[in-house]
């Protein structure tokens, strides 16, 4: 499903370069963009946001039995990130020292490939992040 | 107002049953159940059928139809329910509300997934539909992570450690030795899930609910009716749902399960009761921080406490509130669609004070907690028993 072209091809901006939204009647980004506030709803207005490329580890796991598509990457590291606005994303934390992955790590976003489930496919890449300090 | 009882139940041997199909279990815990219940295939009057992806697991959709042919109640209304993980339990929940609604007096509900027609990396294809494509497996996040990273922030946020996670897998795997139902017949102790292989850190394999075929079927009748065709029939006295982010990070806190406290709430209010008047429950235990999440989201302990509440035994059979006494999720098996209706069976059973060996003494109220996905959809059953027909 992943690997379907529209699907990627869709996805380029929210991918590559953190394109969400923000509401501008309480201030709340969101990532990826929602089509409605869910505070505001009617009342909300939402505007285009590219997120910041930077933020903390809030969870993070290694993970040791990846799903398709992964097998051959293990053991990586998933985490959740808080960006610097307060959006969430779950991203892959990459090019770090396995003794700093950890809560409250800084982290900063890189551009990679995330996988290529069907060899006759489009290859997808996106974001993951690597800690910064 | 109407009110509804479950007058019959049936559920299969859960574990993998390389010689029956879909059909075959469904067929099996179908029949028992309305042959339980003391009615007739043309006393029912719809079906509800949970389920969550047998499209993946089999190649085969439109399952509702397919479950009232093989029970031969056509021309009844099937209905397929799917809801992840809580499918069973949303499909419980249909068929009570079809009832209260005064359209229908008996309606059967079933619950079934036959999981082991794929090899494990299909069936985690398969599972892996219950988070978010887009924004979490598409990153490989599995399963498994998913849950990894709530016990995770549980435990930065509350101390809770791994021994309290693998506590709950021990208590699961001893409830299971007494169920002959049960997938796993097979003790283990805490250093046993301490030296099992990570899956997803802090996660274990032996933290992991496993992949299990299985069925089960209630079938459902308005009080007033139950009471007259049935000597035990069992009233569903409250049903609460709720709903979630799809995905992880939408949400306000990982280490808190919102849909299910709110449905929780919601069931407690409708039934006037509180966690303390509850005997016993089954809940929602596919990883073990998951029934640390259930526990502190019901209510049965302080939000936060649910590792030491377990370690210190207050959830076993013997202990302050009996937690998953049927094994639950990780002993008993986990046939995704089938679980939330398996754990209404394991409701009567005990109220009916049918459950031998591990009886819960003085059963009167239990609690059923069903949980889709990492938490996006939740239902809680409350049960106890009616006066049945002398
Ligand atoms: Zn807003």
């Amino acid at each position: 499903m992943n690997g379907a072209l529209p699907l990627i091809w869709r996805k380029f901006g929210e991918r590559y370069d953190l394109d969400g939204n923000f509401c501008e009647t309480c201030g709340t980004a969101f990532f990826p963009a929602r089509p409605v506030c869910p505070s505001c709803r009617r009342r909300g207005k939402l505007v285009p946001k590219k997120m910041p490329k930077t933020g903390k580890i809030v969870s993070f796991t290694e993970v040791f039995t990846g799903p398709a598509g992964f097998e051959h990457e293990t053991p990586y590291f998933i985490a959740i990130v808080e960006l610097d606005n307060k959006a969430r994303l779950l991203t892959q934390i990459v090019d770090s020292e396995k003794e700093r992955v950890k809560i409250g790590a800084k982290v900063g976003k890189v551009f990679r490939k995330i996988s290529d489930i069907d060899p006759e496919g489009p290859i997808a890449y996106g974001y993951k992040f690597k800690v910064v300090c | 107002m109407r009110s509804v009882s479950i007058i019959g139940t049936g559920c299969t041997v859960f574990g993998e049953h390389w010689n029956k199909s879909f059909r075959q279990l469904i067929a099996e815990a179908g029949i028992e159940a309305i042959q339980n219940a003391g009615v007739e295939g043309k006393d029912i009057e719809a079906l509800y059928g949970g389920n969550m992806a047998s499209g993946r697991f089999i190649g085969q959709e439109h399952v509702g139809a397919l479950i009232a042919d093989q029970l031969g109640l056509n021309p009844i209304p099937a209905t397929r329910v799917e809801d992840a993980c809580a499918s069973g339990g949303v499909a419980l929940r249909s068929g009570y509300m079809a009832i209260k609604s005064g359209e229908y007096d008996v309606v059967a509900v079933g619950g079934i997934e036959k999981m082991t027609d794929v090899g494990t990396d299909q069936a985690a294809i398969a599972l892996g539909g219950a988070g978010d494509q887009e924004t979490e497996l598409f990153h490989g996040a599995s399963f498994p992570a998913l849950y990894a990273l709530m016990a995770r922030a549980h435990m930065n946020k509350f101390g809770t450690t791994e021994e309290q996670l693998a506590a709950v897998s021990v208590k699961n795997h001893k409830n299971a030795m007494l169920n002959p139902k049960a997938q796993f017949h097979r003790e283990i102790t805490v250093a046993d899930v301490m030296k099992s292989s990570y899956i997803a850190s802090p996660l274990k394999l032996l933290d992991c609910s496993p992949i299990t075929d299985g069925a089960a079927a209630v079938i459902l009748c308005e009080t007033e009716k139950a009471k007259e065709i049935c000597e035990q029939p069992i009233e569903i006295i409250a049903s609460g749902q709720a709903s979630d982010t799809l995905a992880l990070p939408g949400r306000k806190n990982l280490y808190e399960t919102m849909a299910a406290r709110v449905a929780a709430k919601a069931a407690f209010e409708k039934a006037k009761l509180t966690p303390k008047d509850i005997d016993f429950a089954e809940v929602h235990d596919c990883f073990t921080i998951a029934e640390i999440l259930a526990i502190e989201a019901i209510g049965f302990c302080e939000k936060g406490k649910g590792g030491p509440f377990t370690e210190q035994g207050k959830t076993a059979l013997d202990g302050e509130i009996p937690v998953n006494v049927s094994g639950g999720l990780k002993g008993k098996g986990h046939p995704v669609g089938a679980t939330g209706v398996a754990q209404a069976v394991e409701a009567c059973i005990q109220l009916q004070g049918k459950a031998e060996k591990r009886q819960v003494k003085d059963a009167k109220i239990g609690l059923a907690h069903n949980v889709g996905g990492s938490g996006a959809t939740a239902t809680v059953h409350l049960f106890k028993a009616a006066e049945g027909r002398k």
